[in-house]
């Protein structure tokens, strides 16, 4: 049954990532923000997963901590069959070429004493012994398919307007060929018809080179389109974890449902009229979690048990995991056939 | 329409030139606008097409050299922020005008906590002391959805996701109550759920404090649903402008017209490849003598080598106060349109 499915060439198990608190003038630690806190999921080579959730929820620190920018708490990283987290510091900066990042905040990622064909070719000084030629070479390649004028090759970042700024990124990111990139927010200083450009040029790459991607965005009509998969996290945990038709057709996780009903219409008479599901009750801290559901103070839909007991992710239909009690108590209380779902997914099926 | 009221925000004829080792770039181009009490006008455009400098230029925050603000005014309830002294500037900032930046991890200073830079407006401009500022810091992080607000105060930037680190900006903007906010690129690094809390406190603030605001976004969707009026740039200057459900219903400027050609929708089939406007912008390396979009758009004809085209009325209206648009080319009608 599983032999069907492509391998995948990326895999997260149970990935921790803690951030020590620190208080009082001794600096003692008191305690810990959560921000990732038992994250699983998988991405087949050659596919994009998208990963979506509430502003500070964890996203950029999974990424993160995924290509090892952070040291993780606890978990594994498999990245084409090698464990990241625990590989010795030689091996990573071997590894580093075939995985990169595309940075959140364009800016604070640049060196602002470097020009433009500075930053796109340290990585190749880094990494290649490729002549000044070919590093020129591959510098222009890179600036024609992200959509940056030629003649900017010598300007410094501080020259250029953001979304200008977030393409060298990724033409950075792009430089050495990898297999794996994570995408935290790409696109979203970009107008939309670079936004377009840079989306197709992901595909694009996707399809010639095989490039396995990991799609961080709150721009959720992007990662329908580039996305095979979504996970939906929220605070520091994935709610949802589904093929993105099916979680867009039809979300199960009340908060991936709440997430989806706030989408904003761009169509202003219709944006007049939208229903949207606004979420009440206090924003929890991941320094302070709260008891059972993460989600328990602000669901429209909680139950007695959310507040005592923390739902795991589990197989609630067909290639679908959900993080949610209302899914499992209902099999817990009598269909053998969820049960059996559950273990399922305890054996490390989530294709 | 009713007769508008006196504008608290006018810019007039605004012109910022930045001379670089490669020459001059003219990134703002004989830019007008204006903006009422309890106004949202929405500023969309190209990438690089001169929203941030222009703003910026405003309340003459771009160090110069290299920019060189070569014309214009902005008059805020009258007086002219691009003629007044340092000090009497330094009093609009922050408390009559708050100004939300695109990059919030270079105007958050990481050597000092958030606490101290959300306090550092309320003592300066507004006379609190310590406690009294903490305690509206504590409100003001709430206001924008941050959680645990008091522990956060002592944290500083880079323990902070990047949607924190936005909505931490718009609190410093609202800290003192101004009459204008400029919000650049506000909410880019938030989700949708927050997204709506803060278009929602938003309205509020505009209809309890009359506070005027101006929203620069590449998000279509959110100029739908705030935005009263739209103006649209491209090569430095304004080449469309319009009530927003006028220019989403009517939209006159080729570029326009393009741009909202290429929104992708959350409903619908999913499109194989997504639409792209061809081509380049203008690098604007020296003056304007031609239309901007030429070498782009569909309906150039002779003209638009020509003459760079001036600010047009399209239903008589003043400029800048009903539907007005810079193209040589006229949009057919809609009843031909629909026709054609
Ligand atoms: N270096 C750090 N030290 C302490 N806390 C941190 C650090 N980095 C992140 N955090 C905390 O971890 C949580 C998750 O942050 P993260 O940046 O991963 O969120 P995110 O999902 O990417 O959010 P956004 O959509 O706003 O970018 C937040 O509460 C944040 O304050
Ligand atoms: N310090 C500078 N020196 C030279 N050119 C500059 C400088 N700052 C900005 N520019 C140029 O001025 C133009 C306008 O930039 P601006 O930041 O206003 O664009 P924008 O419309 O805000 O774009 P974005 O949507 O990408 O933020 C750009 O072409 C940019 O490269
Ligand atoms: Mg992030
Ligand atoms: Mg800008």
């Amino acid at each position: 049954m599983l032999d069907a499915h492509p391998a995948p060439l990326v895999q997260v198990e149970d990935l921790k990532m803690y951030f020590p608190i620190y208080t009082g003038v001794l600096r003692t630690q008191t305690g810990n923000v959560k921000a990732v806190d038992g994250v699983s999921f998988q991405i087949t080579a050659g596919q994009t997963l998208g990963l979506v959730g509430e502003s500070g929820c964890g996203k950029s620190t999974v990424g993160r901590a995924m290509l090892r920018l952070y040291e993780p708490t606890a978990g594994r990283v498999l990245i084409d069959g090698e464990d990241v987290a625990k590989m010795a510091p030689e091996a990573l900066r071997r590894k580093r070429p075939s995985m990169q990042m595309v940075f959140q905040d364009p800016q604070a990622s640049l060196n602002p004493r470097m020009t433009l064909a500075g930053i796109v070719s340290e990585p190749m000084d880094e990494h290649t012994d490729w002549s000044r030629e070919k590093k020129t070479e591959r510098v222009y390649e890179l600036m024609d398919q992200v959509g940056l004028n030629r003649r900017f090759v010598n300007r410094y970042p501080h020259e250029f307007s953001g979304g200008q700024r977030q393409r060298i990124g990724i033409a950075r990111a792009l430089a050495l060929n990898p297999r794996f990139i994570v995408c935290d927010e790409p696109i979203a200083a970009l107008d939309v018809s670079i936004q377009a450009q840079v989306v197709n040029l992901l595909e694009d790459l996707q399809e010639k080179l095989g490039l396995t991607y990991l799609f961080i965005s709150h721009d959720l009509s992007m990662v329908r389109h580039l996305a095979q998969k979504v996970a939906v996290m929220y605070l520091g945990r994935i709610a949802e974890l589904s093929p993105s038709r099916d979680l867009y057709a039809r979300p199960l996780h009340p908060y991936a449902e709440a997430l989806l009903s706030a989408v904003n219409e761009p169509d202003p008479v219709l944006a007049a009229r939208r229903n949207r599901i606004i979420l009440t009750g206090d924003v929890p801290s991941p320094a302070n979690p709260p008891k059972g559901c993460n989600f328990c103070t602000r669901c429209p839909k909680v139950m007695d048990i959310c507040r005592s007991v923390k739902p795991e992710l589990a197989e609630v239909e067909p290639g679908r995991l959900v993080a949610c009690h209302l899914y499992t108590t209902q099999a817990d209380a009598g269909s053998a056939g969820a049960t059996e779902a559950k273990e399922r997914n305890q054996q490390g099926v989530s294709q | 329409m009713a007769e508008p009221a006196a504008p608290v925000l006018e810019v007039r004829g605004l012109k910022t030139v930045f001379r670089t080792r490669g020459g001059e770039i003219h990134a703002v181009n004989d830019v007008s606008f204006h903006l009422e009490p309890g106004e949202l006008l929405g500023v969309v455009g190209e990438s690089g097409s001169g929203k941030s400098v222009t703003m910026m230029s405003l309340l003459r925050l771009l160090p110069s050299p290299p920019a060189d603000i070569r014309s214009g005014q902005a008059l805020l309830g009258g007086r002219d922020l691009l003629a007044m002294s340092d000090e009497e500037l330094r009093a609009v900032r922050g408390a009559k005008v708050g100004f939300v930046f695109q990059d919030p991890m270079t105007s958050l200073n990481p050597v000092f906590t958030l606490g101290n830079q959300v306090m550092e407006p309320l003592i300066k401009h507004m006379g609190m002391n310590r406690a009294q500022a903490e305690a509206r810091a504590i409100e003001l992080l709430e206001l924008v959805g941050i959680p645990d607000a008091k522990r956060r105060l002592y944290q500083y930037p880079h323990q902070f996701s990047g949607g924190m680190r936005q909505r931490v900006m718009i609190a410093i903007a609202l800290a003192c109550d101004p009459d204008v906010l400029i919000a650049d690129e506000p909410t880019t690094a938030l989700d949708v759920t927050i997204q709506a809390q803060i278009l929602e406190l938003v309205k509020e603030l505009r209809r309890k404090l009359g506070m005027a605001i101006v929203w620069i976004t590449h998000d279509l969707g959110v100029i739908a649903g705030i935005a009263d009026r739209v103006m649209v740039m491209y090569g430095g200057q304004v080449v469309e402008q319009a009530p927003v459900r006028e220019l989403f219903a009517n939209p006159q400027h080729p570029y326009t017209r393009a741009l909202l050609k290429t929104i992708p929708r959350i409903t619908g089939a999913r499109e194989s490849r997504l639409k792209v406007i061809e081509g380049q912008p203008p690098i604007l390396v020296e003056p304007l003598k031609a239309c901007p979009f030429r070498a782009r758009c569909e309906y150039r004809h002779a003209a638009c080598d020509e003459a760079n085209p001036a600010r047009r009325a399209i239903d008589g209206a003043k400029i800048g106060h009903g539907h007005d648009v810079a193209c040589h080319w006229q949009a057919p009608a809609k009843a031909e349109m629909a026709n054609a």
